[in-house]
C-alpha cells in the first residue's frame, strides 16, 4: 500500500505546532499502525531528522499508553481498540490519514504527539480506592459478591485511562474515566464505606484540574477502546446528588 | 561474592514464621524518619510502595511510565494461583509449593518456594478487598480454573486481564499513599545508576525523560522491581519499554546475577507476520484449556485445515503426553511446537505456528459458551491476524515471554550488595528453571505485599544509614557517568538506527540461545555480540539531544546495556551443560527428546559477578539443596 501522512510535530508545550508529511511506499496490511510510525521513524532517523515522538508500550491495547487522533478518530476508525491495536487493512491503498494528539486544555501536549496525563493520577489520588491496609482483609470469601454486581464492577475496571473519552468529549470532559473508576468500586460490597466522599472527592479533583462538564453527547462512550458506558456517569450523578443532599464529604457530616 | 541465602532454620512449614519473629523491627514513631527508594510500579514495586507507605516510611518511587498504572504487568492475561483449596479437589500450601519446585525442574529455593504458597492465601484476601473483581460463580463466590501444567483448579481470574485489575488494585493502594503524603512519585523518571557508599546501596541515578535532567536520589535502602529482559531477544511479548538496565547497573556495581539463561519461550503467542513487526502478541494460556493443538501429519500440507481430516491430524501434544495433554508445562510445550515447525509441519502464510482448534470445544459446550470463557482474547485475534477463531482454527507459535534469572537475592530479597533489593521478576525468583502459569502474579505480590515491607524493617533496624546527600563524591561520580556515556551515544552520529541493532541482537539470541541451546552456537554468540557491540559502538545514531523528550536516546541506553548483557547470558547458557527447565542443550536430553538434568554437577544456582564489559564474567553458585520434594525426573506422560 501506498499512504500519505500527516504527522502533528510540536517540539515542546510552548511549540505553535505543524503537520508533517510522509509519503509511505511498502506499507503491509497486516502490520499494526504502531510497527508504521516505527518505519516512518526509522526513516526520519536515517534521514537526519528527529523521530516523532509518540507514547506507546504494550502494543495489545491494555496499557493505556498509547492514543492518537487518527483522521479526526480517537485511536483511529475501528471500534474497542485502541491505536496499537489497528491495522493497516483498515485502510485503503493511497488513503491520506491525519495524526495528530489528544487535544484537551487538561492534557498539554508535550511533544509531538505526547500529552501529559498525570491529572488522570490526580482523581485517583482523590478517592478512587478503597482504603484496606495491607494484611489487614478478611478471608476472600467472607463476603460474597452477586455474580452480575461483580461483572458490573469488571465492565467498569476494565478502563485502560488512556484518555480517548476526554480527546473525543467536546467538552473535554473526563466524566467516563472518573465515573468507571467510582463504579468499579459503587458495584461492590467493598466499595460502599467510603462511595458517597469517593464521589464527591473525585468530581472536584476532576472540575479542579480543568475537564469540562459533562453535557451528555455520548462521543466518550463512542470513543472508548473498552466499551465503558456512559450509564456510569449517571450513576456517579446520582452518588454525586446523595452526597450533596446528605452533607457527605463536608466537615462533620456523617452520610446517610 | 559471598553467597550466604540466609534460610531460617526449622521445619519448612514454619521457617517465615519464625524469621518474622526473629526479624528486628523499626518502631513505628521512628519509620518515616528512613528514606526507601522503590523503583518500578508494577505488581511488585506498585504493592510495596503502597504498603511500605502504610507502615509509615519515607517511600520515593520512580516509573519511567507517565503512571505507575502502565507497567507491564498490565498485560498479564491468565491469571493468579492460590491455595486456597476453594474448589475442594485436594489443594494446599504443600502442594503448590510441590508443583511450583518440580515445575521449576528443581532449581530453585525450597524454602522460598514454600513461603510463596503460604503467602499466596493472603494476596487473595488483599486482593479482594481492594475491589479487584475476580470472576465470581453465580452464589458469589469466587470461581477457579485449572491452568497451565497444574492438576487442581487453584487460578484466580479477572476475564483475560487479571493483570490489569491486580495492578490496578496495587495502583489505587498507592495512590491512596501518595494522597496521605507517605510515597512521593517520580513519573518520567528513569533509573540508570544505583549508587553504592562504603559497600552499600545509598541511592540512584535518574534521568527526567522530559527534561533530560540528570540527578543523583539519596535514600537508607534502594528496591528494584524493574521487570524482566525477555527484550534482549527483540521479539517478545513484552512490552516495548521493559529492559535490563535497573538491574544491569545493578550488576555493573556488583550485584551478582542469578541464572540469565532461565529464560521462558510462552507457548501460545501469535506467530510473526513479518519482518516490519515490532512485538509479539501472548495469546493467554487458559486457551490451552479448551483448545486442541495439531499440525497436520503431512509436512508441507498447503491445505486449509477444514480440508484436513482427523485422521491426517497429529495432535502431537495429546498423542505424547496422554495425562497433561494440551495442559502440559510451557517449555514441553514450547519446544515441541518448534520441533514440529523445524520438521516442516508449520502452517500459516510463513509456515510458522501450529494451529489452536476451538472447533470441537464449540461444538461440545456452544459458541456462547467458549465466547464467554475466551470472547475478548478471540477478539483480539480477529484484530491483529484478520482471521474469525470460531471459524479457522488460532495459528500459535512460542514467544519470549518471562525471564527466570535475574538479580540474586538471599531469603529476604537482598542481593549480594547490602541494602541493594530487588522483587518480583527482576530477582531470580522462585521459579527455578521454568515458571508455571499464574505463578508470576503471585510471586511479584507476595514479594510487594507480604515480604519486603517486612525485611527492609530488618535491614533498616540496624541504625539510620543517614549523613549523605547528592553531593557526596560517589554520587557526583555516578552522575557524571550517566552523562558521560550519554554523551558518547549522542555524539557517535553513525548511520545506522538504534532499533537495527536492537533487532540484529535479538535475531542473535533467539538463534543461539532462544529456545534450544548448544555449545557451537553458544561460544559463536559470544564472539558475534562483542563484534556488534563494537560496531553499535561505531554506527549507531541517536538524533536529538539529551535535554528534552528523546526516546531514541532512552532505547540507545537500554539496547547499550542489552548488548553487554547478552554476553553474560550465553556464558550462564554454555556453562551449564545441563538441561533443565526451559534451558534446553541440545547435548543433553533423554531418549525421548525431553530435557536431562544433571543434579550431581548442577543442582545450583549459578551467579555471576561482573568484571567489566567484554571480560569474562566470574562463576559463583549457591547450592540447592532438597529436602521436601525429592529430585526426579519430571514426567508429564
Amino acid at each position: 500500500m501506498k499512504l500519505t501522512l500527516h504527522v502533528w510535530r510540536q517540539s515542546g508545550p510552548r511549540d505553535e505546532g505543524r503537520f508533517e508529511t510522509h509519503r509511505m511506499d511498502d506499507v503491509s496490511p497486516s502490520m499494526s499502525f504502531l510497527d508504521l510510525l516505527d518505519m516512518v521513524n526509522e526513516t526520519i532517523t536515517l534521514e537526519g531528522g528527529e523521530p516523532i515522538a509518540f507514547e506507546h508500550d504494550c502494543r495489545e491495547g491494555i496499557c493505556g499508553s498509547c492514543g492518537m487522533m487518527v483522521n479526526g478518530v480517537a485511536h483511529g476508525p475501528d471500534d474497542l481498540i485502541t491505536a496499537c491495536q489497528l491495522h493497516m487493512r483498515s485502510f485503503e491503498d493511497g488513503d491520506e490519514i491525519w495524526i495528530e494528539p489528544w487535544r484537551a486544555d487538561a492534557f498539554p501536549v508535550m511533544k509531538d504527539l505526547v500529552v501529559d496525563r498525570s491529572a488522570f493520577d490526580r482523581i485517583v489520588e482523590a478517592g478512587g480506592y478503597i482504603s484496606v491496609r495491607t494484611g489487614s482483609a478478611p478471608d476472600a470469601h467472607a463476603v460474597p459478591v452477586p455474580k452480575p454486581d461483580a461483572d458490573r464492577a469488571f465492565d467498569a475496571a476494565a478502563c485502560i485511562g488512556c484518555g480517548a473519552c476526554v480527546a473525543a468529549c467536546p467538552n473535554a470532559s473526563a466524566m467516563l474515566f472518573t465515573a468507571a473508576k467510582a463504579a468499579h468500586l459503587s458495584y461492590l460490597p467493598q466499595g460502599q464505606t467510603e462511595r458517597l466522599e469517593r464521589a464527591m472527592g473525585m468530581v472536584a479533583t476532576h472540575d479542579e484540574e480543568g475537564f469540562g462538564n459533562c453535557t451528555n453527547h455520548g462521543a466518550c462512550q463512542v470513543a472508548c477502546p473498552k466499551g465503558i458506558s456512559v450509564d456510569y456517569i449517571a450513576r456517579l450523578n446520582r452518588d454525586l446528588m446523595k452526597a450533596t443532599l446528605t452533607g457527605v464529604g463536608m466537615e462533620g457530616s456523617g452520610g446517610d | 561474592m559471598e553467597l550466604d541465602a540466609k534460610i531460617p532454620s526449622g521445619p519448612i512449614e514454619k521457617k517465615w514464621e519464625k524469621h518474622q519473629f526473629d526479624m528486628k523491627l523499626v518502631n513505628p514513631a521512628n519509620k518515616r524518619k528512613y528514606k526507601v527508594i522503590m523503583v518500578g510500579t508494577g505488581l511488585a514495586g506498585g504493592s510495596a510502595a503502597a504498603t511500605m507507605g502504610e507502615l509509615g516510611y519515607d517511600v520515593h518511587c520512580f516509573t519511567f511510565h507517565d503512571s505507575p498504572r502502565r507497567a507491564h504487568s498490565i498485560a498479564a492475561q491468565g491469571g493468579i494461583n492460590a491455595a486456597k483449596n476453594y474448589q475442594g479437589d485436594g489443594d494446599s500450601i504443600y502442594r503448590l509449593f510441590y508443583d511450583t519446585v518440580k515445575g521449576g525442574d528443581f532449581r530453585s529455593r525450597e524454602a522460598n518456594v514454600y513461603r510463596l504458597a503460604e503467602l499466596s492465601l493472603n494476596i487473595i484476601d488483599q486482593a479482594v478487598a481492594q475491589g479487584v473483581p475476580f470472576a465470581r460463580e453465580y452464589g458469589g463466590l469466587l470461581a477457579n480454573r485449572s491452568f497451565g501444567g497444574a492438576q487442581v483448579s487453584r487460578t484466580f481470574y479477572a476475564r483475560g486481564q487479571t493483570g490489569q485489575q491486580l495492578l490496578l488494585g496495587c495502583y489505587q493502594a498507592l495512590e491512596r499513599q501518595v494522597a496521605e503524603g507517605t510515597v512521593t512519585m517520580y513519573n518520567r523518571h528513569e533509573m540508570l545508576d544505583v549508587i553504592v557508599i562504603d559497600g552499600r546501596a545509598r541511592g540512584i541515578v535518574t534521568r527526567h525523560l522530559v527534561t533530560g535532567k540528570i540527578e543523583a536520589h539519596m535514600a537508607d535502602a534502594v528496591i528494584l522491581g524493574t521487570g524482566g529482559y525477555s527484550n534482549v531477544f527483540f521479539l517478545s511479548t513484552n512490552a516495548k519499554g521493559c529492559n535490563v538496565t535497573a538491574t544491569w547497573r545493578a550488576t555493573k556495581r556488583g550485584a551478582g546475577f542469578a541464572n540469565p539463561c532461565f529464560t521462558q519461550i510462552h507457548p501460545t503467542c501469535i506467530p510473526q507476520s513479518g519482518e516490519y513487526q515490532s512485538k509479539l502478541t501472548l495469546m493467554s494460556e487458559s486457551l490451552r484449556n479448551d483448545g486442541r493443538i495439531w499440525v497436520p501429519k503431512k509436512a508441507g500440507d498447503d491445505r486449509p485445515p477444514h480440508q484436513i481430516p482427523d485422521s491426517e491430524r497429529d495432535y502431537y501434544l495429546e498423542r505424547l503426553y496422554p495425562a497433561f495433554g494440551n495442559l502440559t508445562p510451557r517449555d514441553i510445550a514450547s519446544r515441541r511446537a518448534k520441533e514440529m515447525v523445524d520438521a516442516g509441519h508449520g502452517v500459516g502464510p510463513r509456515k510458522n505456528g501450529v494451529y489452536l482448534d476451538f472447533r470441537d470445544a464449540i461444538e461440545r459446550m456452544g459458541k456462547d459458551a467458549v465466547s464467554e470463557r475466551y470472547g475478548n482474547l478471540f477478539q483480539m485475534y480477529a484484530k491483529i491476524t484478520g482471521e474469525d477463531p470460531y471459524e479457522v482454527p488460532m495459528r500459535i507459535y512460542p514467544a519470549p515471554h518471562y525471564t527466570m534469572g535475574g538479580l540474586w537475592v538471599d531469603y529476604n530479597l537482598m542481593t549480594t550488595v547490602p541494602g541493594l533489593f530487588a522483587i518480583g521478576e527482576a530477582n531470580f525468583s522462585d521459579h527455578g528453571a521454568n515458571r508455571l502459569g499464574a505463578s508470576a502474579l503471585m510471586q511479584g505480590l507476595a514479594d510487594g505485599y507480604f515480604v519486603i515491607p517486612l525485611t527492609i524493617g530488618n535491614y533498616l533496624a540496624d541504625g539510620p544509614q543517614g549523613g549523605v546527600d547528592g553531593n557526596h563524591p560517589a554520587a557526583r561520580d555516578a552522575v557524571r557517568e550517566v552523562t558521560e556515556m550519554q554523551e558518547r551515544l549522542l555524539a557517535v552520529n553513525g548511520n545506522r538506527s538504534v532499533d537495527s541493532f536492537h533487532m540484529e541482537l535479538g535475531r542473535l539470541m533467539w538463534n543461539h540461545c532462544g529456545m534450544s541451546r548448544n555449545e557451537a552456537d553458544l561460544k559463536e554468540a559470544l564472539e558475534k555480540i562483542p563484534e556488534l557491540r563494537q560496531r553499535y559502538w561505531r554506527e549507531v545514531r541517536v538524533p536529538g539531544s539529551g535535554a528534552d523528550l528523546n526516546q531514541s536516546l532512552e532505547k540507545a541506553g537500554r539496547v547499550a546495556d542489552f548488548l553487554e548483557f547478552a554476553e553474560m547470558m550465553c556464558w550462564d547458557a554454555l556453562t551449564r551443560d545441563e538441561s533443565c527447565g526451559a534451558h534446553y542443550r541440545e547435548e543433553h536430553t533423554t531418549e525421548e527428546g525431553e530435557a536431562r538434568r544433571d543434579d550431581e554437577n548442577f543442582a545450583h544456582g549459578a551467579v555471576w559477578e561482573f568484571r567489566g564489559a567484554g571480560e569474562e564474567p566470574v562463576r559463583h553458585r549457591e547450592e540447592l539443596t532438597f529436602e521436601y520434594v525429592p529430585l526426579s525426573q519430571r514426567s508429564y506422560k
